[in-house]
């Protein structure tokens, strides 16, 4: 399963629910068998309940939607304007998800105007066919620079151990069929192993590993940001070598230069090394499950 | 310490007498100030771009010689850094941003009224060997940076290599420090962070004929925003309270290495509140923070205000001056803080254990600049004579509700705190002003925090408190 998603683009053509035309019930199963967006958007809307009931969140419900409407009417305004099918609304369903459990505002507009501003990036900031920043990262990013009011809450998740492990198994899953566990465990691996290093050296307690271990909003970054296919390189050496790069600038970020979020912003400032690296080692571009087949059958255009 | 929270109560209420707050339809009647909370570590941080001011108030009640405060700074602070606070100012912002009990009282049904204008305004309110001393330092790892008296304080600026090298020569310098230290103290050696180290000189002290310590201030610049607490731990029986107040240009103050949660707030209890002694607002108050605490397994930094600190709504005390603010190490601020730069102030309280607290406390100024209060509301049910009333109908709708509204602030108050709701529905039927209205018993049964119900007060709400 996980190997066909990986070759997306030339499988998805000899898939048998595409073949056959089987009944609408059996096409849904598909659907949801192959594109793996569809199980971060459930695990996002999970994630987003679970914080907003039992942890404060400090986000008002107007926000949510105005997020939503505003990074849905976006993506449909440029789907339109440049003539692209086969492209759903799924992955700015993801952003927004992302930006509303990540950004804080104290007003309305900063969460509309970000998740706006990060999806027309997706489709106009584009190098080699793949867009330059995760969107949900620039939203994030693009909010807490430029729009007064606008911050993110590192904190806000606590240490519960349940959630985290909650956290780690399903973003674990979710990862899984998006191909990229390798590059959400690679930064893990860096980062977990520096931030180890560091504890050894300062002589504090293992404690201190098991409360950041069991902060939420770095393994949020790490399975759902980072690990975003269409902003990480081709190859997977490369991927290593990109996870280690985003987790050095990270660990620099926070424990040298004592700033916070700093995977967030490591992954913001090194997205430009993507295009960089897939033009030293070149390797085959990914494309989401559903819209290589639908791209195949209706035209060999630009898949998103 | 009652007695003061007395005294307070009181002289609130004789300023509420004498007028209505600005844009608030009822009369502060109380507050809840630190004093409640024995033992609590009281820290008043200012912090503006990279500038960090610490005041650190002392509520060391021993033997002067037996004093000492060890605190790990980024930077060797020198003599014009250091400065002592008026203790007083501890005191004006502690009262300032206390948890507030506001009251209300229904209209009278029977003669519907319509919004009448606010209320006015409220009229509210060293020598031996010297040479010597420093080659021992040298052997130990210790270097003295700095060394000046400030107050009644000698005070010692220290680098140290090795930790048991600081602990050994802190021990042979005469500062009384915990067994163990050096454990603790590694981990700041080790990031190159300097030792802010003070003990009481006599003479001084002696000289100011205070019966306390008085508290102490340091600035630094740094872009490290924290506060150590690690070291305050050691030799820690059971959880160890601290109220801090951070100063602010742009917004909220949090932590970010835990979890910061808002202290349940703006909710109805039952009016009696305000008379009984065994529920005293005060109690009620303390024995709602324990169980906040205890809720959360002693594992988050609580928010009990965050305000602008130009004004108030309802105010437990005026705002503090300039002068004042000037005191504590704000800086910048020109004549009157209305028309001057903005202050914001944060007031976090945290009770902590070694266990759920490992690292210090790390922050970060966020946007936010919705102001939020630990408000709690009474509303007096109106008087009226039933048999009289020429709006019949609409008063017996009033009487329902209101058996209603009485049973929900029971359910809140047992909720909140942990008491028996019995002895609340109790307290609250034999109340003075309540005994018409017995609770009825087949009344809703609505406690206040499960997920759906929290769920459906964020749709209903403004999301500030889920």
């Amino acid at each position: 399963m996980r190997r066909q998603a990986l070759a997306g683009g030339h499988t998805a053509g000899a898939h048998p629910a595409q073949r056959a035309r089987p009944p609408l019930r059996a096409r849904l199963a598909a659907l949801v068998r192959c594109d793996a967006r569809l199980y971060q958007v459930v695990f996002l809307a999970l994630l987003l309940g679970t914080g907003v009931l039992l942890r404060d969140f400090s986000l008002q419900p107007a926000q949510v939607a105005l997020t939503f409407a505003a990074g849905i009417a976006t993506q449909l305004f440029w789907v339109r304007r440049l003539g692209l099918s086969g492209v759903g609304v799924l992955s700015a369903l993801i952003t927004c998800f992302g930006l509303s459990v990540l950004l804080r505002a104290d007003s309305l507009w900063v969460h509309p105007l970000a998740a706006a501003a990060c999806l027309s990036a997706k489709f106009v900031l584009r190098v080699n066919g793949k867009h330059l920043f995760n969107p949900g990262n620039l939203g994030v990013v693009l909010g807490v620079l430029l729009l007064p009011g606008a911050w993110v809450s590192p904190g806000q998740w606590g240490s519960d151990l349940l959630i985290a492990c909650w956290v780690i198994a399903l973003g674990g899953a979710v990862a899984g069929r998006a191909r990229s566990i390798n590059l959400s465990l690679a930064f893990l691996a860096f980062f977990l192993g520096a931030y180890a290093l560091r504890i050894v050296w300062l002589g504090q307690s293992w404690s201190v590993f098991a409360h950041l271990l069991q902060n939420g909003a770095l393994l949020m970054f790490a399975f759902f940001m980072i690990s975003d296919p269409m902003t990480a390189p081709n190859r997977n050496a490369t991927r290593l070598l990109y996870a280690a790069c985003v987790a050095a600038l990270a660990f620099v970020w926070q424990f040298g230069l004592f700033m916070q979020n700093g995977p967030i912003w490591a992954l913001f400032l090194c997205a430009p090394l993507v295009p960089l690296f897939d033009r030293l080692w070149p390797g085959e571009r990914p494309v989401w499950r559903r819209e290589a087949a639908t791209a195949r059958a209706l035209r060999p255009g630009p898949a998103r | 310490m009652r007695r003061k929270f007395l005294t307070a109560a009181v002289a609130a209420s004789l300023v509420a007498a004498s007028g209505a707050a600005q844009a608030f339809c009822g009369f502060y009647v109380g507050k809840a100030d630190a004093s409640l909370f024995n033992e609590a570590s009281k820290v008043v941080m200012v912090r503006d771009g990279d500038r960090t001011v610490v005041n650190m108030l002392n509520d060391y009640q021993g033997a002067p010689t037996e004093f000492a405060l060890v605190v790990p700074v980024p930077v060797v602070l020198q003599k014009e850094d250091v400065k002592t606070p008026l203790r007083a100012v501890f005191d004006r912002i502690d009262a300032y941003s206390a948890p507030r009990l506001a009251e209300y009282y229904d209209p009278n049904p029977c003669h519907p009224q319509y919004p009448r204008s606010m209320a006015a305004p409220a009229a509210a309110q060293k020598s031996i060997g010297r040479a010597m001393a420093e080659d021992r330092a040298e052997a130990l790892g210790v270097r003295v940076e700095a060394q000046y008296t400030v107050g009644p304080y000698d005070i010692v600026i220290l680098s140290a290599e090795q930790s048991d090298g600081l602990e050994t020569w802190l021990h042979e310098n005469g500062y009384r420090i915990p067994a163990g230290a050096a454990q603790a103290l590694a981990p700041y050696i080790r990031q190159g962070m300097k030792f802010f180290v003070a003990k009481v000189n006599l003479e001084e002290h002696a000289k100011s004929g205070a019966n306390f310590l008085a508290p102490l201030q340091f600035s630094f610049r740094s872009e490290k925003f924290m506060l150590p607490i690690r070291l305050g731990m050691i030799n820690a029986r059971g959880p160890q309270d601290l109220v801090l107040w951070v100063l602010s240009r742009k917004g909220r103050v949090e932590t970010t290495n835990y979890r910061t949660v808002k202290l349940p707030a703006n909710v109805n209890l039952p009016p009696y509140v305000k008379f009984d002694k065994d529920h005293s607002f005060a109690r009620f108050y303390s024995a709602m923070f324990d169980e906040q605490a205890k809720r959360e397994d002693y594992r988050v930094v609580f928010t009990e205000y965050f305000w602008d600190m130009s004004w108030c709504d309802p105010c437990a005390a005026n705002p503090l001056s300039a002068q004042e603010l000037a005191n504590l190490g704000v800086e910048g601020l020109r004549g009157d803080t209305r028309r001057g730069a903005r202050v914001m102030l944060t007031r976090l309280h945290v009770r902590y254990t070694p266990e759920t607290f490992p690292e210090d406390l790390v922050f970060q100024e966020t946007g936010d600049r919705h102001n939020w209060q630990t408000r709690y509301v009474l509303r007096h049910p109106a008087k009226f004579d039933l048999e009289d009333c020429p709006n019949r109908a609409h008063a017996e709708r009033y009487l329902a509700q209101l058996r209603h509204r009485r049973e929900r602030e029971a359910q809140t108050l047992a909720t909140l705190t942990g008491w028996d709701v019995d002895a609340i529905r109790d307290k609250a039927s034999s109340a003075p002003d309540e005994a018409a209205q017995p609770i009825a018993p087949g009344a809703p049964q609505g406690a206040a925090d499960s997920p759906l119900a929290r769920l459906w007060r964020w749709l209903q709400d403004d999301g500030a408190q889920p």
